[in-house]
């Protein structure tokens, strides 16, 4: 067996072309950049890359296409993190600054062959740390997303399209939010060709930040982007609804019951009757008689009133006053005053009760007024969330550890943290390394692919170097962190609402076990 | 120095990586011959991209249809030449069998005075080979560039005399690299005695798959997307839309026969020529042998 220790060391920087020849490529059209990273000197147009893929013309700059990129923080003597980098900040590592090493840039080339992962020493707190840096091709792996919106998308189960592809689902819905299911091993590789293909790029576009059109069969159209409103229906969504109809009514019941007569909060999921539910029956409210349609599910609580859909409160109803099923004689009377409202305010009406106990719109109070925009100021800003799952228990492991198990015994005990790009990751419990990471919680363009077809994040793991030791680790190429040169690399800020990687871990167990 | 040479995480193969040049190679033999002939491969390797830089002008000019042939000094340009001159009567550069011409001469390198029992090195996917006597070597075959997926084995035997296998067709790099095809095939892929004649004669095949006058082929000139392209403002490829079976069946007619005559003069042994699902095969070794 031969070893990469073996060879000699070429990797390096730059070699430098001639400066002749150097001075004759640049001396042309200005769009065009001249890239000096190998002696071929493409000159690249705006927007394209040279001959190699790896350099490319990004407004008018020679970019490195994909960088290894290390973030960077300065803390001052209280700990507290200093702001160092301005606007017009290049990407250069900055001297003195804790570095930490992400897997974006690591490796990617396809088809399975890349460089050696990273495996970076640093000294934090006076222990020694190792980070193992790579790029993990995952061909287990889907995006979750969360869309706050009462709005009907489609049922359950539904299959969601881009481009007339399958990519995934419509799953459980959670509390004022649709969920779908995306991506997963069976549209990347199980289905047709373009299946796969549209998957992956579906997937990609997502989890860079992008926006993503897709349909609902049965259901609505969509437009989804991490940390951005959810568009339905060509439609921007930009509330969350406070809660359910019946949540509402609990919160603001005290704010109405001096003002109306009855309320009736219209939601697909739990439509909420004032006056029945006891919130109302608590502040002695009198019944109105008015019976909604629906399974009624227990005092003042209402299922099913109508069908899912893009009107009130993720109903198809657009007239509030059709989910009425009877205005009780006997209970109701002339005068009675009615607000019908939606669970995040933006639907609204209010009618008195004539001689005939029909409704009859009327100009709404403006206390009435003030609670409705009160629901709406509650509401939190309507956004799509997603999460990036994958499993990181397959042969990535090797290269961490020779001994693969030991590296999950080892994240599973909080030994090791595994964070993607920096950003902090939930590790499942259970079997496997299968973890979870909000997509913007990592930098810019930190994903990529290959046509196998299966997604390409970056992943590290960082521990102790005598954990490392113990569980199998590849030693001879833990390299130190300062022994990353500038132009190799771009450097980032850290984030300072996250964790810093490197901090020490306290997991269960110790080294040597 | 941005020559890059590491050994892959398997422990067996070498990549050597230098500007657009990405070799993979993989020998058999005693493990001292292994590494004696990857340290000959690295060797040879440095002065690959230097060599063919100083001829790049020369490289990327048509060669003329009649009179002499241009003279390179550097032994891969020379077989660069070498390979396209048979094309000369149309248009054609000795860039076409760059990649071809550099394996070629890598595993020269690496087989010089080694005692191996076989050896590839893949260009990017143009790849030259030694199989030893009493060895195979299995080579997949990938019809589509944009997905790969193997469709075929070829299994080489030494009898056979393949020492090149080149690939030709839609660029494979997403944000626009520089494998321009004049033509619509997925995939062109020629068995030959080496792998510079088995590039040349990929491309000129990919170039012939082809609907001329089909609207609603996306094409550019070259020079638009990279402005040193060899080919000028000659129009490449972009897009292809899904075809008819017969406009399928119709351009993959004119690769064909061009292979079949390239077949039939010897200077290639075998072609496999795919589009939109659609394969035709060509020569005899292949249809004895392909193992679908």
């Amino acid at each position: 067996m031969t070893s990469a220790s073996d060879l000699p060391d070429t990797r390096g920087s730059t070699d430098t072309p001639s400066e002749q020849a150097l001075a004759a490529a640049k001396a042309k059209a200005e769009e065009i950049v001249t890239c000096d990273a190998c002696p071929v000197l493409c000159r690249i147009r705006l927007g394209k890359t040279g001959a190699c893929d790896r350099y490319g013309n990004i407004d008018g700059r020679l970019v490195r296409m994909s960088p290894l990129v290390v973030t960077q923080r300065v803390l001052d003597e209280k700990g507290a993190v200093v702001p160092f980098l301005g606007h017009d900040w290049d990407g250069q590592l900055v001297p003195g600054a804790e570095t930490f090493v992400t897997g974006i840039g690591a490796g990617t080339t396809y088809p399975d062959y890349k460089p050696a992962p990273f495996i970076v020493g640093s000294e934090v707190e006076g222990v020694d740390m190792v980070t193992v840096v790579t790029e993990g091709i995952f061909s287990y792996c889907g995006v979750k997303v969360k869309i706050d919106t009462d709005r009907f998308i489609g049922p359950e189960q539904a299959a969601v399209r881009v481009n007339g592809e399958q990519v995934g689902h419509v799953t459980t819905a959670e509390y004022g939010s649709q969920m779908l299911a995306l991506g997963g091993v069976r549209h990347l590789t199980g289905g047709s060709k373009k299946e796969g293909t549209v998957t992956c790029d579906t997937m990609l576009t997502l989890c860079n930040k992008g926006a993503v059109e897709m349909t609902i069969d049965g259901g609505t159209s969509l437009r989804v982007q991490a940390g951005k409103p959810p568009v339905i229906d060509g439609q921007e969504e930009h509330r969350m609804r406070v809660g359910c109809g019946s949540a509402t009514i609990g919160i603001f019941a005290q704010q109405w019951r001096d003002h109306v007569d009855e309320v009736i909060v219209v939601d697909d999921h739990i439509t909420g009757v004032l006056s029945e539910h006891q919130a109302g029956r608590f502040l002695d409210m009198k019944p109105a008689g008015i019976r909604v349609r629906g399974r009624k599910s227990t005092p003042g609580r209402y299922f099913q009133v109508a069908n899912p859909g893009t009107g009130w409160g993720g109903t198809d109803i657009t007239d509030p006053l059709a989910i009425i099923e009877k205005i009780s004689p006997e209970t109701a009377w002339p005068g009675l005053r009615l607000l019908m409202v939606s669970t995040t305010g933006e639907h609204h009406a209010y009618f008195v009760l004539d001689e005939r106990l029909r409704p009859q719109p009327a100009p709404m109070p403006a206390a009435i007024a003030k609670v409705v925009e009160r629901i709406g100021e509650n509401c939190e800003p309507a956004l799509c969330t997603v999460l990036f799952m994958g499993g990181a228990g397959g042969s990535l492991r090797a290269g961490v550890t020779e001994n693969p198990i030991r590296l999950t015994r080892s994240v599973q005990q909080a030994l090791t943290r595994v964070t993607c790009g920096g950003a902090p990751v939930y590790v499942w419990p259970g079997g496997g390394i299968t973890l979870m990471v909000d997509v913007t919680e990592m930098p810019d363009n930190a994903f990529g692919y290959v046509p196998t077809p299966a997604l390409v994040a970056p992943i590290e793991f960082t521990m102790r170097r005598s954990d490392y030791e113990v569980m199998g680790g590849h030693m001879g190429f833990v390299r130190p962190v300062a022994g990353i040169r500038q132009g190799q690399v771009q450097a980032i800020s850290w984030r300072s609402d996250q964790p810093w990687p490197l901090d020490p871990l306290n997991g269960q167990g110790s080294s040597g076990t | 120095m941005t020559i890059q040479a590491a050994l892959m995480p398997d422990g067996r193969r070498l990549h050597l990586q230098h500007g657009p040049i990405d070799l993979v190679i993989e020998a058999w033999g005693a493990p001292d011959e292994i590494m004696a002939a990857y340290r000959q491969a690295m060797v040879a390797f440095q002065t690959v991209l230097p060599g063919l830089v100083t001829e790049l002008a020369l490289l990327r000019r048509p060669l003329p249809a009649t009179g002499s042939l241009p003279q390179a000094e550097d032994a891969i340009a020379r077989n660069m030449v070498a390979a396209c001159a048979p094309y000369r009567q149309d248009f054609i550069t000795p860039m076409v069998a760059v990649a071809g011409a550099v394996a070629d001469h890598v595993l020269a390198a690496l087989r010089r005075h080694r005692v191996l029992t076989k050896a590839y090195v893949n260009n990017g996917g143009d790849i030259a080979c030694w199989i030893g006597t009493g060895t195979q070597l299995d080579c997949g075959l990938v019809t589509d560039l944009l997905s790969p997926r193997v469709t075929g084995i070829f299994h080489l035997t030494p009898e056979m005399q393949i020492g090149g296998i080149a690939t030709s067709g839609a660029p494979s790099k997403g944000s626009g690299g520089r494998s321009f095809s004049l033509g619509i095939a997925d995939a062109v892929t020629v068995l030959a005695t080496d792998a510079a004649t088995a590039d040349a004669a990929a491309t000129v095949i990919a170039n012939a798959v082809d609907l001329p006058s089909h609207p609603a082929i996306g094409r550019v000139p070259a020079d638009s997307i990279d402005p040193d392209s060899d080919l000028g403002d000659r129009l490449i490829t972009l897009s292809v839309p899904v075809l008819r079976a017969s406009e399928v069946a119709a351009a993959l007619e004119r690769g064909r026969a061009r292979a079949e005559a390239l077949c039939a003069s010897g200077m290639i042994a075998a072609a496999v020529l795919a589009l939109q699902g659609e394969i035709r095969l060509c020569g005899s070794l292949l249809q004895r042998h392909l193992a679908a």
